[in-house]
């Protein structure tokens, strides 16, 4: 068995690189359009201040793009590293679409995106712009794959467990492509990559419109950004129901710890609004609910049952019993003892292999296992309530603000008033965090919510890592967050200067730190100025 | 499907060799020019011309890797596991090594400060060259074999540690390859630079050049009478579901010579380099850099395929347990996601190359002094 202290500290490492990668990732998906449409703008018009704007934001995409291809290469190798028998049992199906990625978008994105940077002289207006597009397409499409991928860990489909080579194996390319809940998973994260590319554009404009410089360009900076964040937050809340739809479907016992139902109600299923979930007592304290909402987003019908977690876990007590079955079945046969009838009894219970397997967190011999192991492991199928329940409130409540300033913000726009309400241009320079907030919580409710599993219903978290020891990822987390924490400064350093430089960084002459000095400024001393006023 | 299981089993085994000379030839030429920067260029305009040489391609070169690495988790998802986890801290420093990168190109000249850019120039040194290092050492030891084995839940057990992976032959692998990338590299700036700096890349590709067939001989020998090899006594059927247990392996002197004798033609694999670095010596001295770096793109096929040709059908043997060794036959995924996968490489790396030559085409130029001077707010 393994030091479950060694399994924390792996999931801890997952955890921590993978937060810190989504912190890049979803900026680069929203920049890339937001490029797009000011690149075509300029080429359409044939006005500089488009392609003052491309350059601009496009030297802030560069510094975040960079991190972004660092973090990413970590996600690459951990799953090797740090999650060995996960690859081994999985990497059949899990491996295809992370490899397809490859071929299909990061060499499109990777190749593209330096000759944006460095293209600007050496290609036409039109293939400038092309490059900017198939820079856009191939993240997107990256995230596409990554997405089918994860899908599959929170809803296994089109695979098969396959008992000579002792691993899941594909069995339908097409289920393992069109799985629901990747897809609704896809529109739901580009969108809201899309938010935080227009927040990130919005809120520095407002900080130019603040003070008052720049304003042609901050002004159609602006108008970019919220036309194409509204459109991008209403998506995202409206995916993000639709992924309460298919968690509702596949993915009961997530939706149910979301909404900290310990038992099944009458139907219509209320929607707790706040409370305090008690993971021990099973119940939820000063629980303040609003009625027929939960059926709703779960069901799309006030009169079907959504069930509880109490429900759930007697459910998946029994399916550790048939499939324990299951797991004597397939010894008998590995072991070349197996009778027609063991054949016969593994066919019926495979489905609930991955539910025996749980049982290994207390004992080898799953087989023998005890009624008190049995409840325990029946137990851990829930998972941890109280921070899903808080984590998934935080995500909504940011996706909510943000869709008041994207409404307001383009309702002021469109009449010309934004300007005048300066709490508004504050609002958007302060709520820059919020999509990330709304992200890292969104990525921790997807992804703590799947525990104990690391694929739904087949292969627990614990048993999924590499064999290496407590000291090994003592050792490298230390690395981890030592390099990182140098790689944020130095990003946030580089972030923080050029955005408050604003488009006077393209030394064009033409912006508010070259001619306010009058004579002939240096780089080095407009930060200072900004920091000044 | 297109193909019987053995066949695509065999054709898996040529396209990670395909994507692995991909990488060596793209990304080795961006990883050779970094590990020749802080050297060959004198002051901070002459390093950002050879910065700006591999400017529009390193992060495209990049992706080979990238790539070469998806398709060994989704082809060799066994070979994957055991040898990532496997060799735990050698991939971590491989990994921090390559952090550098990215941050390296894109944030160097982003600030005045000499003492930023030059702390930034060592580590894309450090980015380029500990990972090619790394890659001929972890070579060096699969052709000794690995201690590792499965248990009756086929979870692979590494039962090494790090410092062993640093033994003599290893290292001399790592000179293999650190040299064939370096040699690639300094090939490349001499298309790619003017006079002073091309003529110290000339210098380089030169020593390069000797360097690598020294290495590349000496480990030849070694490996015929130092090093033991592997052998299949008795194995399941090369067409039957990928079982990594349960045949039978000895360990014999010569061993891993077997393939060349047994056909001669594999030869071409260690003639390709030794015959690649010799040209690429003489190309560069005769001032013809084109030539040089098509010689040098053939070392990185040569040498990449000698390795694999030696070892086949092996790709990780096991020291502690021969019979757990993984090989091409019985590693790899199943019928279904070979064949996606096949079919999936077929459609766009054709695709991948078309781009990436326009990329090529539409950027390629000499580097100079003058340019990065003007450009000097648009340059890397």
């Amino acid at each position: 068995m393994l030091d479950p202290d060694f399994v924390e500290l792996s999931r801890w490492q997952f955890a921590l690189t993978a937060l810190y990668h989504f912190i890049f990732v979803p900026l680069t998906l929203g920049l890339t359009w937001i490029l797009v449409i000011m690149e075509s703008v300029y080429v359409m018009t044939g006005k500089q201040v488009y392609k003052d704007m491309v350059k601009f934001w496009g030297k802030l995409f560069g510094i975040n793009f960079a991190l972004g291809v660092t973090t990413g290469l970590t996600m690459e190798f951990e799953f090797g590293t740090n999650w060995a028998y996960y690859s081994h049992y999985v990497g059949d199906v899990f491996g295809a679409p992370l490899a397809i990625e490859g071929l299909m978008a990061f060499f499109l994105e990777s190749t593209f995106v330096g000759m944006f940077f460095l293209g600007w002289e050496r290609l036409s207006r039109r293939q400038h712009l092309i490059v900017t597009f198939l820079t856009a397409l191939g993240t997107n499409l990256s995230a596409l794959w990554i997405l089918v991928a994860n899908g599959w860990m929170q809803n296994p489909v089109g695979a098969e467990f396959n008992l000579e080579t002792m691993r899941m194996e594909m069995t339908s390319f097409a289920e393992l492509f069109f799985n629901p809940v990747a897809q609704v998973k896809f529109i739901h994260t580009v969108s809201a990559g899309y938010v935080a590319g227009s927040m990130f554009v919005a809120g520095i404009s407002a900080y130019y419109l603040l003070k008052r410089r720049d304003l042609g360009f901050a002004r159609r900076s602006m108008a970019v950004a919220l036309g194409f964040g509204l459109a991008s937050v209403c998506s995202v809340i409206v995916l993000g129901d639709e992924s309460g739809y298919e968690a509702g479907e596949v993915q009961k016992m997530k939706l149910a710890s979301i909404e900290a139902e310990w038992n099944t109600e009458e139907p219509p299923a209320a929607f707790t609004l706040v409370g305090i979930p008690d993971r021990d007592a099973m119940e939820t304290h000063g629980a303040v609910k609003i009625p027929y909402v939960l059926g709703l987003i779960a069901k799309r019908a006030i009169d079907e049952e959504v069930p509880g977690i109490k429900d759930l876990m007697k459910e998946n007590e029994a399916r550790i019993r048939s499939g324990m079955v299951a797991y004597r079945a397939m010894t008998a046969i590995r072991g070349g003892r197996g009778t027609e009838q063991d054949r016969a009894l593994f066919d019926m219970y495979k489905k609930d292999l991955g539910y025996a397997l749980l049982l290994k967190r207390y004992t080898d011999k799953v087989v023998d296992a005890s009624d008190e192991q049995i409840r325990m492991a029946a137990k851990d199928t829930v998972p941890d309530v109280g921070p899903l329940f808080w984590t998934f409130r935080a995500m909504v409540a940011s996706g909510f603000a943000m869709l008041f300033l994207f409404v307001v913000g383009f309702v002021m726009m469109a009449r010309r008033r934004i300007e005048k309400h300066r709490w508004l241009l504050r609002g958007f320079l302060y709520g820059i965090p919020l999509p990330w907030i709304a992200i890292e919580t969104g990525w921790f409710v997807a992804e703590y919510g799947r525990q104990p599993w690391a694929i739904g219903e087949v292969l627990p978290t614990f048993l999924a890592t590499s064999s290496l020891t407590k000291t090994d990822l003592i050792i490298s987390i230390s690395g981890f967050v030592a390099f990182y924490t140098v790689l944020a400064i130095i990003e946030f350093y580089l972030m923080f200067k050029f955005a408050r430089l604003g488009p006077s960084a393209l030394h064009s002459g033409r912006y508010h730190f070259e001619k306010a000095a009058g004579g002939a400024p240096t780089l080095a001393d407009a930060p200072a100025a900004a920091r000044k006023d | 499907m297109i193909f019987d299981y053995e066949t695509l089993k065999f054709i898996w085994w040529l396209l990670v060799g395909v994507l692995l000379a991909g990488f060596a030839i793209m990304d080795g030429m961006d990883m050779g020019v970094g590990a020749l920067l802080p050297f060959l260029g004198k002051n901070d305009a002459e390093r950002r011309v050879i910065i700006n040489t591999v400017g529009p391609h390193w992060d495209g070169n990049q992706v080979w890797f990238i790539t070469a690495g998806g398709a060994i988790f989704a082809a060799w998802p066994a070979v994957y596991a055991a040898s990532f986890s496997g060799f735990y801290f050698a991939m971590l420093l491989v990994l921090f090594a390559l952090f550098l990168r990215p941050v390296g190109f894109d944030y160097r000249s982003k600030l005045d400060d000499p003492r930023w850019r030059n702390t930034w120039d060592w580590g894309l040194l450090v980015g380029s060259a500990v990972p090619a290092l790394v890659f001929g050492v972890a070579f060096g030891n699969l052709l000794q074999g690995v201690p590792f084995h499965y248990d009756d839940i086929m979870r692979p057990w590494y039962t090494g540690g790090f410092f062993g992976l640093l033994n003599p032959f290893a290292l001399l692998t790592g000179v293999v390859s650190l040299s064939m990338i370096v040699l690639h590299g300094a090939t490349f700036l001499q298309l790619r630079t003017e006079p002073v700096i091309a003529d110290r890349a000339r210098q380089a590709a030169g020593l390069a050049a000797l360097v690598f067939i020294a290495a590349f001989a000496l480990a030849g020998i070694w490996l015929a009478f130092g090093i033991d090899g592997y052998e299949i006594v008795s194995d399941r059927p090369h067409g039957a579901l990928p079982v990594p247990v349960g045949k039978e392996v000895v360990v014999a002197a010569g061993a891993w010579l077997e393939n060349y004798s047994r056909h001669p033609v594999t030869l071409l694999a260690p003639l390709t380099a030794f015959g690649g670095a010799a040209l690429a010596l003489l190309f560069s001295r005769a001032g013809r850099p084109g030539w040089a770096f098509f010689s040098s793109a053939l070392v990185q096929i040569g040498t990449i395929f000698t390795a694999g040709v030696s070892m086949f059908p092996f790709i990780m043997p096991s020291s502690t347990h021969p019979g757990h060794s993984l090989t091409m036959w019985d590693a790899t995924s199943s019928h279904l996601t070979l064949n996606v996968m096949f079919i999936a490489a077929v459609i766009f790396v054709p695709i991948i190359i078309a781009y990436t030559s326009w990329n090529f085409w539409k950027m390629w130029r000499v580097v100079t002094v003058k340019e990065i001077e003007e450009q000097t707010h648009l340059a890397y």
